[in-house]
């Protein structure tokens, strides 16, 4: 399957909906046979609502809703999949793509939405949902997701060997942020702590419009070995594969292994973001290649094989159309925040300066309404 | 991090309990502020290059790796954005990092995770969460140092919203703010003056001489206002000595917090005066000083006598050491200033 100058990738589900456990990789094809049916059809479930989602946004972009949208087509198998395998107190810091593992972490989607239309910057509380909040300076969030893994460690929730104490952290970021030198101080600092935290790299092989090829020489998943953190490459269009081995390497980072990554290889086949236009730097047979490879339309396949059947599918297509209209509706209703917010928590203690804008922008505002 | 922790047990030191003052360096004064802060909180962690076994390049840290251990002081790798990027990390999970930048020339690799992500998350978040890290920085110039060692890079952090900056003079205020500073749910910028280090004074033990981000008044005086923070407010005290022996009376205002300021206490003495000279080692083009010098202008313009006069290094890179003396001010500049004030 793996053409032979590619480095060693795990795949459990080919592009054609066919399931096998590659030699050598028994103990991630045991992760998935135990999952039972509901599980499954909740992988794919979430995997159809997201990409609904996506097209909703983008839309709401083109008619003006967003100020931008960044879709994450193509790449709902590396989310959706891993998002499901972190653990129930794991944290998740993610890059700005990751809306797949925000619905998996029971982020209101609405909150997203929220952000790309300028209502506010982040919207959902980290500490509820263990999801952080988006990073848009590349990679900046890699040291955050090490610090924390760092303080989980001094904590003593790492290795008890108690399910209901330990954690670990899972940090996202992308083929083009593997560049940016906080990616390697990253690698650096959680190796050398021997922190509990797994780097997934979504390798969705175009940096806006650079080409993987331009961004590195060497395959992304050797990128730890030299700072000490081992890696693998996965299948990112394949659910499963990502499903464990994200399950695997955090249950490792959890019982103290250290640190891990997974290269999870996939495809941006949509836009950078709704600003950009890929039809100028490649070609539409690439996007056709990978369109064939698409994480959903293979599950569907093994899904079908596994009895399931036209009921399941129909009514996860009603249940997207229901979610895009609620979005809608809910973008709609989005009210502009109040004035107050723009000097809201610059500071969490008093501040003069602040507070003195603060008042004459309130002055100023109400001089200024009485012209009107 | 290994697991052998030398001195798990935390220990007063002798003199801490003593209720009187104690004469110490600024260097000691700010260990024993550190040393404090974490006998108080045991969530303060301190790291940065060196600061472990040895204390730091400047020794401020020593013996606080063999009181408190590894697990709450300890070295890492020499790379100043994953310092303070892991330090963000550690305040997530309720810590509260002190982190040392080794030196001035070196936070700038830093930058980006300081002003675009430690002095932004609280905001970003809309205060679900907080950042109280300190990033203690020596800076300034006067120890004939190479390149990098002899900076001022105030400006930079006191313009971006989000940080609270602050640097003390003496002694007391070391071991005071130092603690101020770790209690802050801020992010705070430390900036020790570190050709003071060795400067000795005393230091009141039992009670903390005032708000983090207040100035002082330190000497008071009719004719004009003396500004100055840092390694210049010996500078300006030693002016202001000069000066009422030829019989020129200088009120000194140590500003003590360079975000925010104290404006009231600025305008309460400009008021008064009628007369402002500001002076620091920073170049002048765009520095604290400009922008003092502009609210001056604004909220005491019917009140002056003279324009408002700066006094700073110049717009230039900071100098090859066998320069350093011309380029940074003193008190024969700072009194020439003061004439140029008094002459309108």
């Amino acid at each position: 399957m793996t053409p032979e100058n590619q480095p060693p990738m795990l795949q459990l589900l080919a592009p054609d909906g066919t399931y096998g456990v590659p030699k050598g990789y028994e103990a991630y094809g045991k992760i998935i046979e135990e999952l039972d049916q509901d599980f499954l059809k909740l992988l794919y479930t979430d995997m159809a609502r997201i990409r609904r989602f996506d097209i909703e946004a983008t839309a709401l972009q083109r008619q003006g809703q967003l100020g931008l949208w960044v879709p994450a087509i193509g790449q709902e198998g590396a989310q959706i999949g891993s998002g499901h395998a972190v653990g129930k107190n794991d944290h998740i810091f993610p890059s700005y793509r990751e809306h797949g593992v925000a619905l998996t972490h029971g982020v209101e989607l609405i909150s997203i939405l929220k952000m790309m239309r300028g209502v506010n910057h982040g919207g959902w509380d980290p500490e509820e949902t263990r999801f952080h909040h988006y990073a848009i300076v590349l990679a900046t969030q890699v040291l955050h997701a090490v610090g924390y893994a760092m303080g989980v460690k001094l904590d003593g929730k790492v290795g008890t060997g108690d399910r209901e104490k330990d954690l670990a952290v899972i940090s996202y970021f992308g083929d083009g942020a593997t560049a940016e030198g906080d990616v390697s101080e990253g690698l650096l600092f959680a190796a050398v702590n021997e922190s509990p935290i797994v780097f997934f790299i979504q390798n969705n092989q175009w940096a806006i419009s650079s080409h993987i090829d331009s961004q590195t020489k060497a395959p992304l998943y050797t990128r730890g070995e030299g700072f000490g953190v081992p890696g693998m490459r996965i299948d990112g269009n394949d659910v499963l594969a990502c499903y464990a081995a994200t399950r695997l390497h955090m249950d490792n980072a959890r019982s103290g292994e250290g640190p891990f990554l997974l290269e999870a290889l996939t495809y941006r086949i949509g836009a950078h973001t709704t600003s950009d236009d890929p039809s100028k730097y490649r070609e539409d047979a690439e996007v056709d290649e990978w369109k064939a490879k698409d994480p959903i339309k293979r599950f569907e396949i093994f899904l079908r094989r596994q009895g399931i059947g036209d009921d399941f599918f129909e009514e996860v297509k009603v249940a997207g159309d229901d979610l895009a209209k609620k979005i809608r509706a809910e973008t709609f209703a989005l009210e502009d925040p109040p004035l107050g917010n723009i000097f809201n928590h610059v500071y969490t203690e008093q501040h003069p300066e602040i507070d003195k804008q603060r008042a004459w922008l309130e002055a100023y505002e109400a001089r200024m309404g009485d012209h009107e | 991090m290994t697991s052998s922790e030398p001195g798990s047990k935390p220990t007063k030191r002798a003199w801490v309990t003593m209720s009187s003052y104690k004469d110490m360096a600024i260097s000691k004064a700010l260990n024993a502020g550190l040393q404090q802060a974490m006998l108080k909180n045991e969530k303060v962690l301190m790291f940065g290059e060196d600061v472990a076994e040895l204390g730091g390049v400047f020794r401020v840290t020593e013996g606080l790796y063999k009181e408190f251990g590894q697990s709450r002081i300890f070295n890492t790798p020499i790379a100043e954005s994953g310092i303070v990027g892991t330090a963000i990390g550690l305040a997530m999970r309720g810590y509260r990092p002190v982190v040392e930048i080794q030196f001035d020339g070196f936070v700038f690799p830093a930058f980006n995770q300081i002003t675009s992500q430690l002095a932004k998350l609280t905001y970003r978040s809309e205060g679900a969460m907080q950042m109280p890290v300190v990033i203690r920085i020596p800076y300034g110039g006067g120890i004939g140092a190479v390149e990098h060692h002899s900076e001022s890079p105030e400006a930079y952090f006191a313009h971006t919203p989000g940080l609270r900056v602050v640097t003390p003079s003496n002694p007391n205020d070391a071991y005071w703010m130092m603690q101020q500073a770790i209690e802050s749910s801020d992010p705070v910028i430390m900036l020790e003056p570190k050709r003071r280090y060795w400067q000795k004074g005393p230091v009141n033990l039992d009670t903390a001489p005032m708000p983090l981000h207040n100035a002082r008044v330190m000497l008071e005086g009719t004719q004009v206002t003396l500004l100055a923070y840092g390694p210049m407010v010996t500078a300006a005290l030693q002016a202001a000595e000069i000066g009422a022996e030829e019989g020129v009376s200088i009120e000194v205002i140590d500003l003590r917090s360079l975000s925010p300021i104290d404006y009231p206490t600025i305008m309460a003495s400009v008021k008064k005066t009628s007369r402002a000279v500001i002076v620091h080692e920073a170049p002048t083009n765009v520095s604290l000083s400009s922008e003092i010098a502009a609210r001056i202008s604004n909220e005491a313009f019917y009140n002056l006598e003279a324009p408002v006069i700066r006094v700073g290094g110049f717009d230039t890179p900071y100098p090859p050491a066998k320069l350093e003396e011309a380029f940074l001010p003193d008190a024969d500049r700072i009194l020439e200033a003061i004439d140029r004030s008094l002459a309108y």
